[in-house]
């Protein structure tokens, strides 16, 4: 066995691309999925019969895996006129399927934060909504950041499944040259240090925003 | 004996309230008046329903039964009325219920800019002269966390007065103090009271119902058991559960 990492020099251009392309899938799509989890995190906690709604989105999503997701929007659609890019697929797939996860955690979030702040907002003559939007959900949202991070990152791998369907991101570029190339040891080991770095950036990013925001550490403002 | 206490001009007004929790019946017909500028103390047992007639009196709790009338709009769950009711009517908790993840100012004028739409320069300065007044203007910048108990009620307190209420209500406001930290919290409530604030008051401070309040109603089991001046009430109380309860307190 004769492995030689020289040749990835070449391909560097074309990975570093692909990874770029990773990236905004996975960014874009967690983005997707935090308005969908928040809403359907909100829509399960109201008493209205649309909790059931939220009740079945997280139930199909959690239930089935995001290979048959993807395959479902990008060639099962079509057969009823809705035709999406596979670039689209890909970040709505992405996004619904986070975004069920994401219910769970912003779900539990706002369950965490005591009734009396609620009743602390009400009683200063705010709504529901505001009280909701000012006082509940900035608070468990920090509550919610570790798990919202864990998706980031899983949401990040998981975009490696769109190769499936026809997305040149990091790993299908990396197939494609490992193939012509016959480096496959090379390309893959290389595709894996990518996804490494980018989870290890997230990480990092994520902890320091959790200690900037982290109420204990705040003592005084501004 | 209601008659003795008919205010000229009542801006809370109370008629057959009654609160049931499932088959638990906590209130069990309460009829009352405050007029405005009272200072009334509610004394009672813990489980005598005080606390709940105070949440009753914002909309806090859904009355089973009876009639609330602040200022003579009633107090209706699913009514549009609840919103500026709610503006009228300060409350100050227990566990102080401060906002965590924001400044003693900001705590106190998000209530303003956000509900009464105040300019935030003036909500600012409002937050500041009430700040001062509670005795805190230098700790405007701090988080609740870094605050002591009576500094966080105190913050409270402020918070519910930027909204300019008619009506002060107060759960308990030192029961969750260190003992040393009572004082600097009554002192706060004191100054009110003679500022001429309306003001309804659940207490085991009762050198405070002593001292500052017009009318000590006592409740027992969900019901007005006893209502009179702190004098009458502490020096000659004419009901048996009165006198044990003002009994079992003093030791």
């Amino acid at each position: 066995m004769n492995l030689d990492f020289t040749i990835i020099f070449k391909y560097m251009p074309y990975l570093m691309k692909a990874a770029g392309l990773t990236i905004e899938l996975a960014v874009l799509g967690i983005a997707l999925g935090i308005l969908l989890g928040l809403l359907a995190a909100l829509l399960k906690i109201s008493h209205t019969p649309l909790r059931f709604i939220a009740n079945f989105y997280i139930w199909l999503i959690r239930g089935t895996p995001l290979l048959v997701q993807l395959f479902l929007i990008y060639y099962g659609l079509p057969q009823f006129g809705v035709k999406l890019s596979a670039f689209a697929s890909s970040i709505l797939g992405l996004g619904i399927n986070s975004g069920g996860y994401l219910a769970e955690v912003f779900r539990g979030g706002i369950e965490a934060i005591p009734v009396g702040q609620t009743e602390a907002s009400l009683s200063l003559g705010m709504g529901k909504f505001l009280a909701m939007r000012r006082i509940i959900l900035p608070q468990a949202l920090r509550i919610a950041l570790p798990a919202l991070g864990n998706q980031f990152i899983i949401s990040l791998k998981d975009s490696s499944l769109c190769s499936v369907i026809t997305m040149s991101e990091l790993l299908q570029t990396s197939q494609r040259f490992a193939s012509v190339t016959f480096a496959s040891t090379e390309f893959y080991t290389t595709a894996a240090a990518f996804y490494l770095i980018m989870t290890t950036v997230i990480s990092v990013v994520l902890r320091s925003m959790e200690w900037r925001l982290a109420v204990e550490n705040r003592t005084r403002g501004y | 004996m209601e008659l003795a206490y008919a205010p000229e001009k009542s801006i809370i007004d109370v008629h057959g309230l009654i609160k049931e929790f499932g088959k638990a019946r906590v209130l069990n017909g309460i009829d009352t008046s405050v007029s405005a500028g009272e200072v009334v103390v509610l004394i009672g047992a813990s489980g005598s329903g005080k606390s709940t007639f105070l949440r009753c009196l914002n909309g806090l709790e859904s009355i089973t039964s009876g009639e609330i009338l602040i200022s003579s709009v009633p107090v209706e769950k699913k009514s549009k009325n609840l919103l500026d009711i709610r503006r009228q009517v300060g409350m100050v908790f227990q566990q102080f219920n401060l906002f965590p993840h924001l400044t003693a100012l900001q705590n106190i004028i998000e209530a303003p800019i956000h509900v009464l739409h105040q300019k935030k320069e003036e909500a600012v300065q409002i937050a500041t002269d009430l700040l001062t007044k509670v005795g805190l203007s230098d700790k405007r910048d701090y988080y609740p966390s870094s605050l002591s108990g009576g500094q966080c009620q105190r913050v409270a307190i402020a918070r519910a007065l930027a909204m300019h209420p008619k009506i002060m209500l107060f759960d308990e406001p030192t029961s969750a103090l260190d003992p040393e930290l009572v004082g600097e919290v009554l002192t706060v409530m004191k100054q009110l009271a003679e500022d001429g604030m309306t003001m309804i008051v659940v207490t085991h401070e009762m050198s405070f119902a002593r001292e500052v309040s017009d009318r000590v109603i006592f409740i027992d089991g969900g019901r007005i058991v006893e209502e009179g001046t702190p004098f009458e009430i502490f020096a000659g109380p004419q009901e048996k559960r009165t006198k044990a309860f003002l009994r079992r307190i003093s030791n």
